[in-house]
């Protein structure tokens, strides 16, 4: 499907992210909304050192309560164990019947690192770095069982032909893994995996390995270039830069008026703070920035943090997104099922099997 | 002599997943006296009418879990429960490819069962060696905020550089140690779970100790439970202390009368040194069953499962991980082999290792020469029989005599199909022992520490 000006239909994604929230209900209670508005997945953020349930958990919660929105936790790399994290959200998965993404990050604080011992906090670069292998290695695992793998061959007593499952034996700078993983491979073949390439160590990363990258500024044509980037450096490391989507990350406060920005309360163009970018307006205003943005081939659509979850996703829902649908720039329905299908994106087909197919 | 009241009886599910009890192979029998006249498939007669086919389910699927786990919830079971297994087994340095293999990983699928039930508890295998106290601790808690009190922890070790090639620590930590870590890592965890007051305010925490240097603030306020329930497996004398000190619940393997009593006396005797009661620690057997309308056709049916679970392929298996030397050649209807056991074999990896090779060995050949059996027909008479055979009575009345003679407090029913391997019995067992007084009505709690009978968990800021 296209929209006006030959464009690809926008992408829009929420946080659900709520202060001292440690209870299941208002988790599902805000995914159904975003479901409602058909979003293609919400976020859960996640950290060691902020208070709050682990992100994967809650989502993996919200699964039987949703149907058909994508559900991306935040999982770190630097004090997890990459067999444990690539299990998880090959689970999340599962439960969620394709649905599961991982907003890949790490953890640069020595607060952090004292509350596991193990190793002092380090650069970002290096931080990164051992991100990207994580990725690469999850990769792995989720392709070490190929999709038909499991037989029940009964004249032989087989349950699995074991020729289709593989040992990754990856060779990392801080870990190694033998493989093959204990969960055959996901609905989705690959979760959709997320990163937030605002920064720079993150963006080479987020190049190489996101299916999904996040970019936090201001201003369209900020958007635009590091889109650029992304999608060059895609292609250097030999990727389908159309693979990659990128989108915009607002955080946005809808205020109480019924449309456009009340006095002192923004509307315009959003405001770089410290947490990032932030739009102040009213849901019509939003809509208004989301297509300009959109126009103008900025992004592929938008990551959107309400500052009061309940409030502004609920206007975000009934509001910015009702008139984008009008527009024709947003579905009205979930025409697939899985996050993969939501976002245009291929399943992945597996390395081994094509690998084995060759030999 | 004052009587002791009637003590009520523990039920806990077991997803069956990979194991070698499991019967995953939905074909007709092959064996003469039992393929009825037509053919009609066996399979149907291994778990009841055909309008509960047994067909063996998706291991993997979530409609799987959720299928035992409500059917465990209408039986109004104490908790549902989850293994866990970290590399996949091998078999003559190749992967073992004859049981069902392939599972999710625990704690996720907890939190999404949390949203189809409401009472059941939810309990999951977590190894302590590959994982971190910090981490876990917040993991398990979020299940119990998410659950609301129903989260259980199966405590298990592991120092096998086998499974240790898939994580960051490798295979650095050696047997000797697993259940001091093991322990150190259940006190670490209490006291981050401790570390917020019951009235919601965060208190730094720090702990030294020979297995962890870690300090700051936990992320989650204390939790429905305070503490979720702790579950120990593990039979040697370390893990007995282990969880005499530190567990709510103990899964074992002693599933029959003599040898639960045993195994029941040693650990409740255990307690007192720690300051606890023999009510504070739940022992529950891993137990399987088959029911049927008559005695002999349970027996029938009994046998039935028993081949299909050892099927010739998987009875040369099984008589490999116990000898530790390829016998391929050998027919499993033929004679037992007479070489020896190798006791220093690598053959067989990711599997608790039988501990005398030897004495097992010659009682199998015993038992072989004795009744004439071939080496198929003997391992089917030797290995892991199921627990209870007979009619929906006689299986409520032999659950009860265990319990009530201190063989037990529970049981962890393990049954041999997935998903519906647990209707039968909830549906025919469930209320004969309701009948019986011996087992609950309706859930009278919303926690698993309160369907177990345990204290409340004291803060100990
Ligand atoms: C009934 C029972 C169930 C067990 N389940 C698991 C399991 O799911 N995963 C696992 O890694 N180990 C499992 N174990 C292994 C134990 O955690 C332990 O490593 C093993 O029994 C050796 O310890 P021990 O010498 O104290 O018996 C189980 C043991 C028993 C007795």
């Amino acid at each position: 499907m296209t929209a006006p000006h030959g464009r690809a239909l926008l992408h829009l994604a929420a946080a659900l992210d709520q202060q001292a929230a440690y209870d299941a209900a208002s988790h599902v209670e805000l995914a159904q909304l975003a479901e409602r508005g058909a979003l293609d997945f919400v976020t859960l953020g996640d950290t060691f050192a902020r208070p709050g349930l682990d992100a994967l958990a809650v989502l993996s919660r919200v699964a039987p309560a949703t149907g058909r929105i994508g559900l991306v936790p935040t999982v770190t790399t630097t004090h997890t164990e990459p067999f444990h994290v690539q299990a998880a959200v090959a689970t999340l998965d599962w439960v969620s019947r394709g649905r599961a993404g991982w907003h890949i990050d790490v953890s640069t604080t020595e607060g952090e690192a004292r509350l596991f011992g193990r190793r002092h906090a380090a650069p970002a670069e290096a931080l990164w770095q051992e991100a990207g292998e994580v990725a690469d290695a999850a990769a792995r695992l989720w392709d070490s069982w190929e999709d038909d793998a499991e037989i029940r061959d009964e004249a032989t007593g087989r349950f699995i032909d074991r020729d289709k499952l593989h040992y990754v034996d990856f060779e990392g700078a801080t870990f190694s893994v033998k493989g093959p993983s204990i969960v055959p491979r996901p609905p989705q073949g690959h979760p959709v995996r997320i990163v937030d390439a605002t920064e720079g160590p993150a963006r080479r990363i987020a190049a190489r390995y996101a299916d999904v990258a996040l970019v936090r500024v201001a201003g369209p044509a900020q958007v635009r270039a590091i889109r650029a980037e992304l999608r060059d450096t895609a292609a250097e490391f030999g990727r389908n830069p159309d693979d990659l989507r990128v989108l915009a990350g607002l955080t946005v406060d809808l205020g109480d008026g019924e449309h456009a920005a009340e006095p002192g309360h923004g509307g315009g163009g959003p405001r770089q703070t410290a947490q990032g970018p932030l739009y102040r307006g009213g849901p019509v205003d939003l809509a208004e920035l989301i297509a300009a943005w959109h126009g103008a081939d900025a992004a592929d659509g938008f990551h959107l943090t309400p500052v009061e979850p309940r409030r502004d996703l609920e206007r975000l829902v009934n509001g910015t997104v009702a008139l984008l649908q009008h527009r024709g720039l947003f579905r009205t329905f979930y025409p697939g099922s899985t996050l993969r299908e939501h976002l245009g994106l291929a399943r992945p087909a597996n390395q081994y099997a094509v690998a084995g197919g060759a030999s | 002599m004052t009587v002791r009241p009637r003590k009520e009886i523990h039920l806990a599910a077991h997803f069956p997943g990979v194991n070698n009890t499991t019967v995953w192979a939905d074909r007709p029998s092959r064996h003469p006296t039992t393929t009825p006249a037509g053919g009609s498939p066996s399979a149907e007669r291994l778990g009841g009418p055909p309008s509960r086919r047994p067909s063996f389910g998706s291991q993997i699927e979530f409609a799987s879990f959720a299928h035992l786990a409500r059917t465990a919830e209408r039986g109004l079971f104490d908790f549902f429960f989850l293994a866990e297994g970290l590399r996949l087994r091998e078999h003559k340095g190749r992967i073992h490819d004859l049981d069902v293999v392939g599972r999710p990983e625990s704690l996720t699928v907890l939190n999404a069962l949390a949203a189809v039930t409401e009472r059941l508890g939810l309990a999951a295998t977590v190894n302590a060696t590959f994982n971190e106290p910090y981490e876990l601790a917040r993991r398990l808690a979020s299940l119990d905020h998410l659950s609301g009190g129903r989260a259980a922890w199966n405590v298990v070790t592991s120092s096998d550089a086998f499974t240790g090639e898939n994580f960051r620590r490798g295979g650095y930590l050696d047997r000797a140690h697993r259940y001091t870590r093991a322990a150190e890592f259940v006190a670490t965890a209490r006291e981050l779970w401790d570390s917020w007051t019951p009235d919601g305010l965060p208190r730094p925490f720090a702990h030294r100790g020979r297995h962890f240097d870690i300090a700051g603030e936990f992320t989650v306020p204390r939790s429905p439970q305070g503490h979720p329930v702790i579950i120990q497996a593990g039979d040697s004398p370390e893990g007995r202390e282990f969880a005499a000190s530190a567990a709510d619940v103990i899964f074992t393997r002693h599933g029959t009368l003599e040898a639960g009593r045993e195994f029941y006396a040693d650990v409740k005797g255990r307690l007192a040194t720690y300051g606890r009661a023999p009510e504070d620690l739940k022992i529950m057997p891993g137990v399987t069953f088959v029911l049927g309308d008559t005695a002999a056709e349970a027996q029938e049916r009994a046998a039935e499962i028993r081949r299909q679970q050892i099927s010739p392929q998987n009875a040369i298996l099984t008589l490999e991980q116990i000898w530790g030397v390829d016998l391929s050649s050998y027919d499993p209807d033929g004679p037992l082999p007479d070489i020896d056991p190798d006791p220093e074999s690598t053959l067989v990896q990711g599997r608790v290792r039988v501990a005398d090779p030897f004495e097992v060995a010659e009682k199998w050949r015993t038992l072989s020469r004795e009744k004439g059996l071939s080496i198929r027909q003997t391992v089917i008479e030797a290995s892991g029989r199921q627990s209870f055979i007979g009619t929906p009575d006689a299986i409520a009345a032999e659950l009860d005599e265990f319990v009530q003679t201190d063989a037990a407090d529970g049981f962890i029913l393990v049954p041999h199909l997935t998903p519906g391997g647990l209707d039968e019995f909830v549906d025919r067992v469930v209320p004969l022992l309701q009948e019986r007084g011996a087992f609950r009505t309706e859930y009278t709690g919303t926690t698993l520490r309160s369907h177990l009978g345990l204290a409340e968990s004291v803060w100990k800021g």
